[in-house]
């Protein structure tokens, strides 16, 4: 209490309402805590359970995949690229081999092309699956974790039924994809192709997807104390997600129209409709329902493309060792947690002198300290949540 | 013999003793239930190892994990106040169990003021989360206990009013005498007399609040803030292990039991079953109040694993605004019609 109030409590009748003074706590949340999605810090100055400051500390997960680059060839560097977002592996791979095509002027064959763009979306949909699963663990409820993980693990297998792998294909090659295995038959053009009838389970299973994501929308988004815990929670306005560099389903839960996939070339995705879904307030409910309608856009896109597969090479003609003709180039893509760039620099070596990896989570964490001040402990659960981020792709 | 059974203390030592061995059994028979109930929400399979058949015993060999587990204590814990806290919670858990009427005769003490010792014994557990939030030196479990005692406050009012509608109706506090108001024929059909438990005697409401509020008393989802995982790690729990987690583990257990006993009581007529004599009733009189019991937990469990959590401020705002206003009306409602007719 200040001299002021007291002499104010001595002169007059009228009852003057002292604040209770409470000491500020530091918590640490983690980098071993349960929703931090691996190894984030958040060093929060909390007012009982307000929070007033917010500092994220990270690195614990730094594995310098830029510096590794520099002494890898190109082909190698597809190992290390797909697991920084190791949610969507092959989405990462794509970037970079359209980066190392571009400064090879290498045209890659069609068929390839689609495979890739299939995989891609695949890729995007299992990622938005572990986001619809993980998102409600962190409101309380444990229950669509499960169903939307069981849907996962369909997409996963086909993915790991044409690549081998479940999270690091490491599929793509320069100049087109791997030729597949499994292909049923032992015949030598079988077993270049996609796996025998990879086609059909991938529409059973794009069916299954939507479903589970009309689940989502009968278990999740039509709670109501799941609106009450996301609606005006954690509001990013549209300048601020400029501001930050927020990108992906974040910046499109905020309101605006950008995605790489209708603007870029570096996939055919002008041949396919789908649309873009945008969110209206930018706040957790908007981020969730972002990614649902994603979800149903890259079922629909994986389908188009199934259809219209073009038949022919996988690859284009390489040389065995592939040396990159001095130049730099950018590529950016669409990645599930938002916009994704190489910055490669060749010296014209066999690998690149420098590689800039730009990752989405990265941005979408940096606008925290911005916007955590002033909610509560359950909120900032919510809005780290709702950000979707890996901490591999924070790192690298 | 005759003269042994007759001994007020030989009898309350075997009634005590009988609670005692039966109700664990039946709270490991809930997390069973969980277990499974919970998996097949989730399509899982949940427990089918331990025990053979259905992994029936699951959580006995998981209460013997705990068992094996280190006891440990935080250096910078209050350790009496940390050793005390899940005995008391254990303790208030089962202490509730007394007033509970499982048939006309078999139960521990029919006290007169049944329904209000319930209520005051149970609040004991919050005193427990809160000794435990407090001694475990940890800030998360601090905020956990805070949230616990904060719940208390909110949800005991509603609890209460909800309780008191009943209380008024039957007038009575004692559990058994309420049972037995329920048993009274309402109306006649006939030679038939028609007895109506409390929930079809219009208070629905009444019922509704007191399961609500009964459920953040049990600190279960959507009102678990004070585990609040995601969270908190794990609230007050945080630093407890071993057989003290396991104290606080059961006591849960025992807890949902023995509310939704109560629930059942007050509102779904206890024991009773219409055109059962007295006699048959100390033996039927258990199965269907733990039938009816074992339903409410289902709901419980239902919930918990359909429902987010809610905030601090939110699950304020259901208490303050519509649970206790709520309760307020329902038992002027009842009042009116208990002077009036």
């Amino acid at each position: 209490m200040t001299d002021q109030h007291l002499t104010a409590m001595h002169h007059s009748e009228v009852k003057v309402s002292v604040e209770l003074e409470t000491p500020e706590m530091t918590l640490n949340l983690g980098p071993q805590h349960p929703s931090t999605h691996g190894v984030l810090r958040l060093v929060a100055k909390v007012d009982g359970e307000v929070i007033t400051e917010v500092d994220p500390v990270i690195g614990y997960m730094h594995r310098g995949y830029e510096k590794l680059a520099e002494v890898r060839t190109y082909p190698q560097i597809t190992a290390l690229v797909n697991r920084i977002d190791w949610v969507s592996g092959f989405a990462n791979e794509i970037p970079f081999m359209v980066a190392t095509e571009r400064l090879l002027e290498l045209e890659v064959p069609p068929r390839a092309q689609y495979i890739r763009l299939v995989l891609t979306e695949m890729a995007r949909i299992s990622s938005h699956l572990v986001f619809m699963s993980s998102f409600p663990l962190e409101l309380g409820a444990a229950t669509p974790l499960m169903h939307a993980l069981r849907e996962r693990e369909r997409v996963l297998d086909l993915i790991e039924g044409v690549t081998g792998g479940r999270f690091h294909p490491n599929f793509n090659r320069v100049g087109g994809v791997k030729p597949a295995y499994g292909g049923g038959s032992s015949t030598k053009k079988m077993s270049q192709d996609l796996p025998a009838g990879f086609f059909d389970d991938t529409k059973a299973a794009m069916t299954k997807v939507e479903q589970v994501c009309d689940d989502m929308v009968n278990l999740v988004l039509g709670n109501e104390i799941f609106h009450q815990r996301t609606k005006g929670v954690g509001i990013i306005p549209k300048d601020k997600a400029l501001e930050y560099g927020v990108s992906g389903p974040n910046l499109r839960a905020s309101g605006v129209g950008f995605d790489l996939r209708q603007t870029g070339d570096y996939l055919p995705y002008a041949d396919l409709d789908f649309e873009v879904p945008i969110g209206v307030n930018g706040d957790s409910y908007d981020r969730y329902w972002v990614r649902l309608e994603e979800i149903r856009q890259s079922a629909r896109i994986v389908v188009q493309a199934i259809d219209g597969m073009p038949s022919g090479e996988l690859q284009a003609k390489v040389p065995r060792i592939i040396k990159v003709p001095k130049g730099e180039i950018y590529v950016r893509a669409e990645n599930p947690k938002g916009e994704m760039g190489y910055f490669v620099v060749s010296e014209g070596g066999r690998g690149p002198y420098r590689l800039k990896i730009r990752s989405a989570s990265f941005s979408n964490l940096s606008v925290l300290p911005w916007l955590l001040p002033g909610h509560v402990i359950p909120d900032l659960i919510a809005i780290l949540g709702s950000l979707d981020f890996v901490l591999g792709d924070v790192d690298r | 013999m005759t003269d042994l059974l007759s001994n007020f203390w030989v009898v309350l030592g075997l009634k005590v003793l009988i609670v005692a061995l039966v109700v664990p059994a039946i709270a490991l028979g809930f997390i069973f239930a969980e277990l499974k109930i919970s998996a097949h929400m989730q399509s899982r399979i949940g427990p089918y190892f331990a025990g053979g058949r259905w992994g029936w015993a699951q959580p006995l060999a998981d209460g013997v994990k705990f068992l094996q587990k280190e006891d440990l204590i935080p250096r910078d814990a209050d350790r009496p106040v940390f050793k005390a806290a899940p005995a008391m919670m254990l303790m208030s858990a089962f202490a509730v169990l007394v007033i509970i009427p499982f048939g006309p005769r078999v139960i521990v003490r029919d006290l007169d003021v049944g329904i209000f010792y319930a209520i005051a014994v149970s609040s004991f557990a919050t005193i427990a989360v809160l000794m435990a939030g407090w001694s475990s030196a940890n800030k998360y479990s601090l905020i956990g206990g805070l949230r616990a005692g904060a719940q208390l406050i909110a949800y005991e009012l509603p609890l209460i009013l909800a309780v008191v509608g009943v209380v008024i109706h039957a007038g009575t506090m004692s559990m058994g005498g309420i049972v037995a108001a329920q048993a009274e024929p309402l109306f006649h059909l006939g030679e038939v007399g028609i007895a109506l438990p409390y929930i079809l005697q219009g208070h629905i409401i009444g019922f509704g609040i007191f399961m609500v509020a009964a459920l953040a008393e049990l600190n279960r989802t959507p009102f678990d803030l004070p585990f609040a995982e995601q969270e908190l790690v794990m609230g007050y729990l945080t630093e407890y292990s071993g057989l003290r987690f396991t104290m606080f583990f059961l006591a849960e257990y025992v807890g949902m039991f023995s509310m939704a006993a109560i629930a059942s009581t007050l509102f779904l007529g206890g024991y009773y079953v219409p055109g059962v004599p007295t006699a048959m009733l100390d033996f039927i009189g258990p199965l269907v109040l733990l039938g009816k019991a074992t339903l409410l937990v289902f709901v419980m469990i239902w919930l918990r694993w359909t429902f987010p959590r809610m905030r601090q401020d939110q699950l304020q705002v259901l208490a303050w605004k519509w649970l206790v206003p709520l309760g307020l009306i329902n038992l002027l409602v009842i009042a009116t019609f208990k002077v009036v007719f």
